[in-house]
């Protein structure tokens, strides 16, 4: 019943699966494609923390909290372009974006 | 440690089982509170792991910002929805096969049976401390050695803060607003007037 370091990476690639399926599944909702990429960035912050804690070093924690801030960022930005281009178009639909060129 | 086993199940079932529900919900309000669910039950998995300050900062920030800005847009846009999931069905099979597959991957690549050679587990280059805690070693190293890659992360804030400002504010026509700089400058001669009335004549 030991829980090693292998059980963590699993429960990390699940998720990552769950969130590349996420975009799948969901390819003209933006929302829903931005939740899949916070899932997915959260899945590689398991990843960092879980080396962290079995190899007994502090930088995964570090780069874990640096991708926690980019991550943040991302979403800010994304939602913030997400409400300007629905003011614009009325509509959220990603098959509708090919018109933003050059 | 069987307690400890227990614990780490719950919650990554708890973890894979909201993930999956963020993706699949019809209403995309509850896929936001799957969400929280979700980061939730990650910061659970921080603790156990021992990374105690990472965990708060994960409920403190995605739970209390990130994960309520989505809420706020969800439902600021009236955004049909139902329309949105048409023709999705189309790439199940694909994206589930791609899925699977991924998955296989990376469990037999990296998740069965990972081990570290002796000098790897010696070499640490910054080996977490046993007497203080996780916060406090974390602090030490974040203010010392990676004291510019802080910075930097800050910058990235700070730049995101003013494009999320700058991307959103909007001056709509037909708005009556104060107009702070006119009113504080106005002086006496422009609002006042002193008459001297004569009795029985009125003003003009």
């Amino acid at each position: 019943m030991e829980i090693g370091l292998g059980h963590y990476l699993t429960v990390a690639a699940a998720l990552f699966t769950v969130g590349v399926f996420g975009i799948f599944l969901n390819r003209k909702n933006i929302i829903i494609i931005l939740m899949s990429i916070e899932l997915i960035l959260l899945a590689v912050n398991i990843n960092f923390v879980a080396f962290s804690s079995y190899l007994g070093d502090l930088v995964g924690q570090v780069f874990a909290l640096f991708v926690l801030t980019v991550a943040a960022a991302e979403a800010a930005i994304g939602l913030a372009i997400l409400v300007v281009y629905f003011r614009n178009r009325h509509t959220i639909e990603v098959d509708d974006v090919h018109m933003m060129k050059g | 440690m069987i307690l400890q086993a227990i614990a780490f199940y719950v919650f990554s079932a708890i973890l894979l089982g909201s993930g999956f529900m963020v993706i699949t919900a019809r209403n995309p309000v509850h896929s936001v509170l799957f969400l929280i669910l979700a980061f939730f039950n990650a910061a659970a998995l921080f603790v156990l792991l021992g990374a105690e300050f990472l965990a708060m900062i994960l409920v403190v920030v995605y739970v209390g910002a990130v994960a309520v800005l989505f809420l706020f847009v969800v439902m600021m846009l009236d955004v049909d929805f139902a329309e949105l999931k048409k023709g999705a069905q189309a790439y199940l099979i694909p994206g589930l096969g791609v899925g699977f597959l991924l998955l296989a991957e990376l469990i037999a690549a990296v998740a069965v049976r990972w081990t570290f050679p002796a000098q790897v587990m010696k070499g640490a280059a910054t080996p977490s401390p046993a007497q203080v805690s996780n916060t406090a070693a974390l602090g030490h190293l974040l203010y010392t050695d990676y004291v510019y890659y802080f910075q930097v992360a800050g910058l990235i804030l700070l730049v995101a803060m003013i494009g999320a400002i700058v991307l959103t504010l909007r001056h709509r026509t037909g708005v009556r607003r104060q107009k702070a700089w006119d009113q504080i400058s106005r002086d006496r001669a422009e609002t006042l007037a002193l008459v001297d009335v004569k009795p029985g004549e009125g003003v003009q």
